[in-house]
Parts: structure tokens; sequence; C-alpha cells
């Protein structure tokens, strides 16, 4: 037993540390080996009455101290960095031929890697993820080159005035030319080491990103969601293009995104099926669901008996000019006149919301000119088809949109933040119940993570869904460690893990570096690992960093702007057991975009089983003596076979029913045991 | 099953083993070259070496061709990027009024990030101009007033130890050590306040600050949306990336802005 506490703080030590670096493996493997033998310890026949959890709630752990992010030595390929509860695999710089021009957004198929650059893409074989490999090095620049892929296609997005169709390197110089590609361009890849650039359509505004939709309906096509932040091109470059307000002329760019219909049959006559004007009619306050401080103003203001209307979910102090306007209104309704009396105000009281509703209404319409129809474009479309909806991060509003009809989205909520710059995109979780917009202030090349920018500015903001689809603001939350002034910095892509049960992301912060959070309760996010290098260039800040990070099939795969491409695999520690990493990596995709979420589902499994067995633990809502009677219960499982195993996992099961009422998430206990007692007949 | 270890003596061993590695990792810097402890110390440096000069001429490179791809830009780039450091400094001169002149919560909040913001965006545009070998306006503000003196590029062509850094008062503390011209009138941009304008909004407070202050931002910002359309319209402008990115970023963020504004317009006690 001494041995088995002695082991518990050894490791406690080690992952409290952030590893200063690299080569850890043989260090992890022990690591591993003794939290396994912390379990075998446990398992052997040793009295169990004063067993004590070992895993503790997230937010009682220390986080490092001091932060070893700070202060670390810059360089582009020779620098100094901090991880911690992380393993790099590998970092392999670009191609020479694309060296020195931005790495961009990334898209995975089987276990090909596409990473986007300004000057083409680049396709890595990662079946060997301590040395991927380039297969395809494809020369046709465009920015920003975002990429998706749906079956044998891959899309690849242009915005920039220099992308050409023929793929050429010099450019236009022309501001009309019928040479420039702005959109999508399409590509075969039913041979990805060969690529065939088959076809592409051309938008008004280029695309900046895209987004893919399979609808489950839908067979024969698929959709590309075309979003783009850069000016109107000229109708004499692209006829039908114009920049007028939609009023003036009904086919205007502004306010809309474009979907492009892919048949899958015949890609090269994908075209646009449809552009709809999602942002008509916000009038959505430009204040989030209420910040602390806000609802401390709002607060102060009923106190001193001002009027607080409701308006789409969210509470607005209104202001007395307006309240004079409804009174005397009330009073003409009645017939009277002179200055309101005591039951006016009353009455007002009462029907604050309608009042406050109608004039909102009334001066939208009343507006007339379109400028001010709300914002003009979005910059990210998050597409999670499987809970049809998808979060629009659109200029000033963050939207939550109905797709389950993928030519005709319609908006369900839209939400303002009062601290957000630019809403840049959406990330939902894996229950489609909460929902991260990130605010990408100062467009990724400004360094925003200064120990002087505020926290809630360039973060990414928090809310939680409804079951009628609005969206109530939770807590910001950005990178806690600041950064120099040479390294551009704010919140930038990356995409949920699958540990089962938990809100856990991983995220790129450009020359932050990267970092995974829990946001299971979206009021208290959580930092739980990072990975960082100094700047590239220390004198003066030159854009470069993470653009994005994502898991797939069990590993992180790191889009680095100017050094290349980075390979992590997730360490155990004191916030991620190693069950729950041994459970995330049971969920195998074919293939992974950036602006579309899958639907993890895990498969039953042992280690399904352990991680939830962890969480009971860590959570406190088991008590210890059924959490080792269950682990004891699933190693004798896994070390038998036949109706000994049956037997093994029917008793645990049965036994673990029984204790669900004496659980504080009995829910979560009863799937346990229905998992454990599957496994009987998993192979 | 591999690690299904009972015996106390090897999980003491284990023990001992994992303190030992972790200590040693513990002691190893951070720098991305250290290799795992190898007895073969000769054939470990030789790797490390090769590594260094394979990174050292992958720097080269890089740099040689970041500094290239600077030389892809055109006169309106120029006058875009010195046009709109005169007009960022004019909402410099608005915003910081905001503490002072009783502006709302949410006003001085605005302001504020306009501050930040367009601070660092001026940074951006002196490097990008002088990384260039073109002049650099350098700004002076002293109350409503702002100088601006143009730094002439180096003869020597070398600019790079000319670094601005991005604190939040770079427009007042760079080191003048080259030729200046003055160049004071920036008022034929789109959206700029006139002096009287901007003695208006000085004299101006609370409520009617705010009022003030979001009316001619709007009318600013839009002026800004201007510029960026104009600088799109021109031949071969905004084909450098540095170029492009800022422009549309000044274009999505102010559009962003102005409608924020407005709704805070029409909020206004």
């Amino acid at each position: 037993m001494l041995l088995c506490i002695f082991q518990i703080d050894l490791l406690k030590t080690q992952t409290n540390n952030p590893s200063s670096m690299k080569r850890l493996l043989p260090g992890m493997i022990l690591a591993l080996a003794s939290l396994l033998a912390v379990y075998s310890c446990a398992s052997s026949d040793m009295p169990e009455q004063n067993v004590q959890p070992t895993l503790s709630p997230i937010t009682e752990i220390d986080q490092p101290d001091p932060d070893p992010r700070v202060g670390l030595a810059g360089g582009l390929f020779d620098y100094e960095e901090a991880i911690w509860n992380l393993n790099l695999l590998s970092a392999t710089p670009p191609p020479e031929e694309f060296l020195g021009s931005w790495g961009t957004d990334l898209a995975f198929k089987d276990n090909y890697i596409i990473q986007g650059n300004y000057n083409g893409f680049i396709v890595w074989d990662m079946s060997n993820p301590e040395n991927p490999e380039v297969v395809v090095d494809f020369l046709c620049p465009a920015s920003q080159s975002d990429v998706s892929v749906y079956e044998n296609l891959l899309f690849v997005s242009g915005e920039g005035l220099g992308g050409r169709l023929d793929c050429g390197t010099e450019g236009v110089r022309e501001t009309v030319s019928s040479e420039r590609l702005r959109g999508i361009r399409i590509f075969d890849i039913s041979d990805i080491e060969n690529p065939e650039y088959i076809s592409n359509v051309q938008t008004c505004r280029g695309s900046h990103t895209h987004s893919v939709l399979k609808d489950p309906k839908d067979d024969e096509n698929v959709y590309v969601y075309i979003s783009g932040s850069a000016p109107v091109r000229p109708n004499e470059e692209l006829p039908g293009c114009s920049s007028a307000f939609p009023d003036e002329d009904p086919n205007s760019a502004l306010f809309r995104i474009e979907v492009i219909k892919v048949p899958l049959a015949n890609p090269e006559e994908a075209a646009i099926a449809n552009s709809p004007r999602i942002f008509e009619g916000l009038t959505a306050p430009p204040t989030h669901g209420p910040a602390p401080e806000e609802l401390a103003a709002i607060e102060r203001a009923r106190e001193e008996g001002r009027f607080v209307a409701t308006y789409e979910g969210s509470p607005r102090v209104v202001n007395n000019r307006l309240i004079q306007v409804f009174l005397e209104r009330i009073v003409e309704a009645r017939g009277g006149e002179g200055e309101p009396t005591q039951a006016d105000s009353t009455t007002l009281r009462e029907n604050l919301d309608t009042y406050y509703g109608q004039f909102l209404e009334e001066r939208l319409a009343a507006r007339g000119r379109g400028e001010d129809v709300g914002p003009n474009q979005c910059h990210d479309i998050t597409l999670y088809p499987e809970v049809g909806l998808a979060g629009g991060a659109c200029e000033g509003y963050g939207l939550l949109l109905d797709i389950t009809d993928p030519v005709n989205p319609t908006r369900i909520d839209a939400v303002a933040d009062s601290n957000f710059s630019y809403w840049h995109s959406a990330t939902f979780n894996n229950d489609g119940t909460t929902v991260l917009f990130t605010d990408e202030w100062g467009g990724g090349t400004q360094p925003k993570c200064r120990e002087t920018d505020p926290y809630e500015w360039g973060a990414n903001a928090i809310f939680s869904i409804s079951d009628d689809g609005n969206m109530e603001f939770q807590s910001y939350f950005k990178l806690p460690a600041p950064q120099t002034s040479a390294e551009n910095c704010v919140a930038h892509n990356g995409s949920m893990i699958p540990i089962p049960d938990r809100d856990i992301m991983v995220q790129s912060w450009y020359q932050g570096g990267i970092n995974l959070f829990d946001f299971t309760d979206p009021k208290n996010p959580v930092e739980i690992a990072f990975h960082d290098r100094g700047p590239i260039n220390p004198e003066r800040v030159e854009t470069g960093g993470s653009w994005s990070i994502y898991w797939y099939n069990g590993y992180l795969v790191n889009s680095e702007i100017a050094r290349g491409l980075d390979i992590f695999e997730l360490t155990p520690s004191e916030f991620l057991t190693q069950n729950e990493i041994d459970a995330a990596n049971t969920v195998v995709l074919e293939y992974k975009n950036a602006q579309g979420q899958p639907k993890y589902e895990w498969p039953t499994t042992y280690a399904l089983a352990r991680a939830y067995t962890d969480q009971l633990e860590r959570n406190r809502e088991l008590n210890m003596r059924t959490i080792q009677m269950v682990r004891n219960g699933l190693n004798e499982a896994e070390n038998s076979n036949g109706s000994g195993k049956s037997r093994v996992l029917n008793e645990v099961s049965a036994s673990l029913s029984n204790s669900a009422s004496s659980s504080s998430n009995s829910d979560k206990v009863m799937k346990l045991a229905r998992i454990i007692r599957d496994l009987s007949s998993a192979s | 099953m591999f690690f299904t270890i009972t015996n106390r003596f090897f999980l003491a061993l284990f023990s001992i083993a994992a303190l030992f590695i972790f200590l040693l990792s513990g002691c190893s810097t951070t720098q991305q070259t250290s290799e795992q402890t190898s007895q073969d110390q000769t054939s470990q440096a030789r790797a490390i070496e090769t590594q260094r000069q394979n990174h050292a001429e992958m720097e080269e490179i890089y740099w040689d061709r970041i500094e290239q791809s600077r030389m892809n830009f055109n006169q309106a780039d120029v006058d875009f990027m010195t046009g709109m450091i005169g007009h960022h400094s004019q909402a410099l001169i608005m915003s910081r009024m905001a503490p002072e002149n009783g502006a709302s919560r949410s006003v001085q909040v605005l302001a504020s990030r306009i501050i930040n913001a367009q601070a660092d965006e001026i940074a951006f545009m002196q490097r990008w101009l002088r990384d260039r070998g073109q002049p650099v306006p350098i700004v002076h503000i002293d109350g409503i007033n702002m100088t601006i003196e143009m730094e002439q590029p180096d003869a020597a062509g070398d600019h790079s130890n000319h670094d601005m850094d991005s604190d939040m008062n770079h427009e007042q503390n760079h080191d003048m050590d080259h030729d200046s011209d003055m160049m004071h009138d920036h008022s034929d941009m789109p959206g700029m306040l006139t002096q009287q304008q901007l003695e208006n909004l000085a004299a101006a407070r609370g409520k009617e600050f705010n009022r003030l202050f979001l009316t001619y931002m709007i009318e600013h910002h839009k002026g800004a949306v201007i510029m960026v359309e104009e600088l799109f319209a021109a031949d071969g402008a905004a084909s450098d990336t540095a170029s492009f990115e800022l422009a549309s970023g000044i274009n999505a963020e102010q559009v962003t802005e102005i409608e924020r504004m407005k709704l805070m317009l029409e909020n206004i006690d």
C-alpha cells in the first residue's frame, strides 16, 4: 500500500510539472507503466476500507506556475518550446517550394493530411506520424487555400486578387481580368497522390473559407457554403456582381452567403444554387447574454427603479427618452392627456417587453436603407448536420442556423457581444448543447495576447443552446499565457477531441501555440494541456504560428504557418486518464473537414467503461468501493473468456445498477452498467 | 496486459527509474535540438550539427523569400498605407478623449478597443512601408493636434534594424535619426474630421460626447471603408499579401464596428 501511495505522488509531481521537452517517450512509457501498476496494485488483494479517490476534479488541480510559455527564446527552426501533457511526435518543415509561403487550414482523408498553403496545397501521408511524408506539393497560388474533402473531391478556397484559373504563379495585375480565380477550385482526388484540377466556381467576393455539407437525405449532391470577407469584384469581371445595397439591387453580393451545389456524378457542373440572405432583419442588441458586469449594471438599474425589458432572451435597460415615448402612447391610448399617471407607469411595466419589441420592429421597418440589414457576410460557418445545426460567425454576430434543408438555411438565433470584435468561427460540443465562438480580433496578424490585452478580447465566447434554440452566454476563454508583442496571437481554429462525456477542445492561437481546454462546464473552462514555441522572429511580429489544429484518429495535427506540420499525441495526466485517451482513440473517422463537425460515437469497449469509471471517481459521483469493484471486474473479465467473462461482466453490471441510486449521477452509472453488460457480447 | 507487474520489487525499481527519468527530463533545457541521452555522443553531436545546418539553410531561404515577397506592391498600396496611418491617428486622437470627457462605459470600451486595434495597425503599416524602402509617416499627437513627419528610407536600404515595436506609444517615441519632411494635411481623405469638429468633440461632455463621438466615428470608419474600396479598384493593388490581408481586415472590422456604433447611437438616453 505504501508503494502505491508513493507511486501516485510520483505521478502527481510528474504531471504537474510541464515536462520541459521532447523525446520524453521512454519517460512516458514508464509513467504509463506506473499508472497501470497503480491499477494492478489497487486490484490486488489488499484491504479496501480506506481507499481514497486519487483523481481530483479538474478545477482543483494546480496549473503550472510559473507558466513555462512565458519568455521562450525565438527563432524560425531553432527555438525554445514548452509542452505540457502532450507528446510531440514530429515537427516537419514544409517542402522547399512552400517555404516562406503561409500554411493554412487542414483536411483529412484516410491516412492523408491535406494542408492548404498560399502557394497551393500539400498532401502528407501520416501513416507514420513520427515521420509524415510529403506525397503531393501542388503549386497553385490562392489565398487562403482553405481545403475540404468529400469522397473523391477536394475543394480549395480562393479569395486574393492574385489567384489564377491556370494556377500560374505570376498573379493578376489588372483590376478586371478573365484570368482571375476568386471562388472555389475543385480537384479530383480519386488518386490522391495525383490530384486533377477539374473545375471551379467563381463567386462575387471570392471564398475566404467554405464549408462542405452532405445532406443525409441527398446522395447525389454535396453542398458547399461559401464565405467571403473581401470586397466585391467588379461587374465587368464577373457579370452580376454588385456591391449596391440590397434595397437598390436585389442581386447585391452583400448580406448573403452562396450555396454551391456539386453533383457527385458530374462535379464539373458545380454551380451556385442559392444565395440566402440569412442576416436580414437582425436587430439583436450589441451585447451577449449578460456578462457579470453587465448583469450587475442591469441589477443596479432595476434597483434604481428603471425599466428593464427582455428582448430576444436578454435583458436590456430601456433608456428614459424611450420610456417617455411609451408613456405618451399609453396616455394617448386611454384618451387622456397631460402627464402620465402612476397607473400608466404600471401598465408600461407590465407590458414593457411588448412595447419595446414593437418599437424595435418599427425602427427596423423605418430604416429602409440596406446599410442596416445587419452583417454582410460570414467568416466561417460550421456545419453539424447530425444535429441539423450550423454556427455562423458573421461579422458582429454569432448565428445559429437550421440546415435541415441544405439549400435554404434559416436563422434560429443570433447573439452579439460587446467584447467581440469579429466573429470568426464556431465549434459545437458533441451533444450540440454548447457552442463556442472565436473572435479573430486583429485578423490573425496582430499580437493580441500581450499582458495589456484584455482577457475578453480576441478570446472564445461560450454559449449554451437551450431546447428552443436560444443561445445564452456562459463565459470567455482565452490563452492564459501572455505572449510578446512579436507574436501574432488571437483565438483561431480547433476541434473537439472525442473524450466521452467531456467537452474538450484543442485550439490554435497562432504564435501563442496550441492548447487543450475542458468546457464541459461552460461557465468554467479549464486549460489542460499546451504547446508553445518562441516567436519566429523575436525582433518584430512576422505572421506565423498555428493556423489550425484538429484531432484526427488519435493524433492532433497542427498546421504551422511558417514551420510546416506538427503531429502530437495526448499523454495521460491528472486532467485526462489513459483510459479516457484510449476511449477517444476508438473513434475512427474516414475524413474530416475544418468546418464540418462529425458527431463522435464510441464503440462499446473496455476503454470506454474504464473512462466512465475514472470520471465517476474524478467527479466524486460514486463511492470508491464500487469503483474498485468495477475496475477489478473489468480486469478479470478482460483476462477471461467465454462464459467466465460473461459471468463477471453481468455480475459487475448488476451490482453497479444496484449502486446507481446511491450515486449523484445515476444516469451515468446506469449507462456504465449497460456498457459493461454489452461488453460480454462485444468482441 | 504487458504491464501487469505485481511484484513489489519490480514496482519499486520502476518507481525509481521513472523518478530518475523524470528528474533528467526536468533538468534538460527546452532547446529543440535536445536529443535523447545516448552513449554515442559523437554521432549525436554530428546529427545535431547536420540538423542545425539544415535549419540554417531553410531559415535563409525562408527569410529571403519573405524579403522578396515584399517587393510585390505598387504605388496604390503605398498611398493606402501612408494615408491610412494619418486616418487611424485621428481615430486615436478621438478615442483618447473618451475617459476624460465622461464617456459612458460602453463608449469607453469601444474607444479603448479602437486605440488598441488601430495603434497596432499603425505600427504594422509603418513596418510595411519601412520594409519596402518607402517614406514612413511618423505621427506626433499633441492633444487634438497631429503632425506627421516623413521618415525617409535609408540610403543603404538596410531597414531590418528599424523595427517599430508595437507598444502603445510607438508614434511618439521613435528615435528620429533620418531626414524628415513635415506633412500636415490629411483632411482630403474620406471621413476625416475637420479641426473644428475635433474641437467640438473635445469640448463635449457626457452624453453629448457619446453622441458626437459615435456620429463622427461612424463617418470616420466609413471613410476607411471607402479607402479600402479605392485600393481594390486600382490595377495591381493589394497583390501584396500583407496589403490584401490588412485592407480586407480593416474593411471587415470597421463595417462591423459601424453597425455596432449605430446601435449604440440609437440607445443613447
